[in-house]
């Protein structure tokens, strides 16, 4: 459940530009679409969502907590327990291998550790026989299959998704899109997509245009 | 955190290589040379410990202490028994000792002395017994060991102090009487006779060559050790020896402090080396940090977005740091160790020095202190960047 209220955003190096969000009100399960050209803050939207920037004004509630209240290492906290993010280009650590990277990913969550749904999400992306390999060993679609599943490993209330098809073909974008909703209703959880691709659109009911 | 720690430092096996290597380098540097101090100043007071002055002939007073008790320079001279014995006549002289060296065989000094000498450094014999009569010897641990010496061995003295001298003396051989117990003291190097099998030896050859310099009628002895009821002794005897007599008085003691103190310069000064690598491995360590929180900004940033908090991260660059510190450190030491060790052995066949291969002593653990207090300087100027880290604006760059 997300729901944002009077949301604005002053980036401080750019000329004290002001951005204005519209309030989205989000139960359980829903997904959300967010539609919007580049430069209209669609990042800085997300990232106000995950906790990462604080906002200049309004309010953010997730499962009823209020993030304005967080302290920062209790946002932090709470990001690692409650947000998955997903990026449009894929951040990894370059050192681990795939399995690595998602256990890392589970610890940082303070979740208990669980194997069988780190296998199975292996095997649902294909990457069973790669999850000894470094990441550079990976191919750009198997690292944005990756980048998916550290998004969602911990299972996360919400996915919240930035361009994850801009640099996708056709193919890709579909398996991506299919990806995150199934995954989305197995974690029971939120999808939140903000993209400017207009192929993504077809695929949600929700959608709000910045 | 300590797993990813390590990933990272082996994912950048050259940085991480560079930057031990030169920890290792100054820990290696300052180790051995604090292990050399310690162990060649162990070693001087150690023997020079039984006696408090000693008599010679005039000359350069180190060269006597080094000749006489250390046996690794020329002895100055000879003094006449019978004068040095007056001397000795005092109420404050507790015992003393005349050796009377000359000769050696291969290179290992035949000392001439009286067998309480051996008590002075609390020797004990391995097996035979004490020499009685002329041209029978005890020799030491390691003298007997290198030239597998056995009781009732026999052997012909060289003349002079160097091996491979020119001129045996092949008329009158040694035999073993004893072998010492290892004493870890210059002993293990001697050949002990008594006195008068020097003076044998030389006499018989004045036959031959009547213009040797122990022509005298009266017995000479190289030098006499003293030891004293109290210190004080030493002081006032040695200057009026220095003064009224023909032989030269020194004190053992304070002749080491001042060898040690020219040393000392030596010591300084290679110390001072291994503290600017130490610095520079420090620096290398700080640059390998910063380099390292630098090309990982999205690495970092991208373990804010998993949960991770501002002091996790400064634990991971810490974490990178000591592991980087410790492993320089335990490297560094082992490499002082074994070049100290390998030293030894050189030293062992060279002066009759033996080294000790011995845990961290409290200098070692101040240069593991300094090394950590280097690191964490490090870390923390290293890790201020994090603090600064703009995890939205590192991962919106696309």
């Amino acid at each position: 459940m997300i729901r944002t209220h009077a949301l604005q955003f002053t980036y401080q190096d750019v000329e004290n530009q002001t951005l204005y969000f519209p309030d989205i009100d989000l139960s359980a399960k829903e997904d959300l679409l967010i539609l919007g050209a580049s430069g209209v803050g669609k990042t800085t939207f997300i990232h106000l969502l995950a906790g990462l920037l604080p906002p200049k004004g309004g309010k953010i509630f997730i499962d009823d907590t209020f993030l304005n209240k967080l302290t920062r290492k209790q946002l932090d906290y709470f990001r690692g327990q409650h947000i998955g993010l997903i990026f449009q280009r894929a951040y990894f650590i370059r050192s681990l291998s795939v399995l690595e990277n998602l256990t890392l990913r589970e610890k940082l969550s303070k979740k208990k550790s669980d194997p069988q749904r780190k296998e199975e999400l292996i095997q649902q992306l294909g990457l069973s026989n790669l999850q000894n390999k470094r990441i550079h060993q990976l191919s750009e679609g198997q690292q944005q299959r990756l980048s998916i599943a550290l998004g969602v490993v911990h299972s996360p209330k919400v996915i919240l998704a930035d361009e994850p098809t801009s640099n996708l073909d056709d193919v890709n974008c579909e398996k991506v899109i299919s990806l995150l909703k199934k995954e989305a209703r197995i974690c029971k959880s939120n999808l939140v997509i903000i993209t400017h691709d207009q192929r993504v659109k077809s695929h949600f009911n929700n959608h709000i245009i910045l | 955190m300590l797993y990813l720690a390590y990933k990272n430092l082996i994912s950048k096996p050259l940085n991480t290589f560079l930057s031990i290597l030169l920890l290792m380098l100054s820990i290696s540097l300052a180790t051995f040379v604090l292990q050399m101090k310690d162990q060649l100043n162990q070693h001087l007071e150690k023997n020079t410990k039984p006696f408090d002055m000693v008599i010679g002939a005039k000359g350069s007073p180190l060269q006597l202490i080094l000749s006489s008790i250390l046996h690794i320079d020329n002895p100055t001279g000879n003094i006449s028994l019978n004068e040095a014995l007056k001397i000795g006549k005092n109420p404050m002289v507790k015992e003393m000792i005349p050796v009377s060296y000359g000769d050696n065989y291969k290179g290992y000094r035949i000392l001439g002395t009286p067998d309480k000498y051996l008590n002075q450094y609390g020797a004990t014999l391995r097996e035979g017994k004490l020499y009685k009569k002329p041209f029978e010897v005890v020799v030491g641990s390691y003298v007997a060991e290198k030239n597998n010496l056995q009781l009732g061995s026999s052997f012909t003295s060289t003349h002079g102090l160097a091996e491979n001298g020119l001129e045996t003396h092949t008329t009158k051989p040694f035999m073993v009487t004893g072998i010492l117990n290892p004493t870890a003291s210059i002993l293990d190097h001697l050949i002990i006779t008594n006195l008068k099998s020097i003076w044998e030896v030389h006499e018989h050859e004045h036959e031959h060559t009547p213009h040797e310099e122990y022509h005298e009628k009266e017995r000479e002895i190289t030098s006499l050790l003293v030891k004293f009821r109290n210190p004080i002794g030493a002081l006032q005897m040695s200057r009026y020896i220095n003064e009224k007599t023909t032989m030269q008085a020194a004190l053992p003691k304070f002749e080491i402090e001042r060898l040690m103190k020219f040393l000392g310069v030596g010591f300084q000064t290679i110390n001072s080396i291994a503290i600017i690598i130490l610095l520079v491995a420090g620096l290398s360590i700080f640059i390998n940090l910063i380099k390292t929180v630098r090309e990982r900004k999205q690495e970092l940033a991208l373990l804010r977005t998993y949960g991770a908090n501002i002091f996790q991260l400064v634990k991971l660059v810490f974490l990178e740091a000591i592991f980087l510190s410790m492993l320089g450190f335990i490297l560094g030491w082992f490499l002082g160790r074994i070049s100290t060790w390998f030293f030894s052995i050189y030293s062992e066949n060279a002066y009759g020095y033996h080294f000790v291969f011995g845990l961290p002593n409290n200098k070692e653990l101040f240069i593991l202190a300094l090394v950590i207090l280097t690191t964490f300087i490090a870390a923390i100027l290293a890790s201020t960047s994090l603090y600064k880290l703009n995890v939205s604006k590192i991962l919106a760059n696309v």
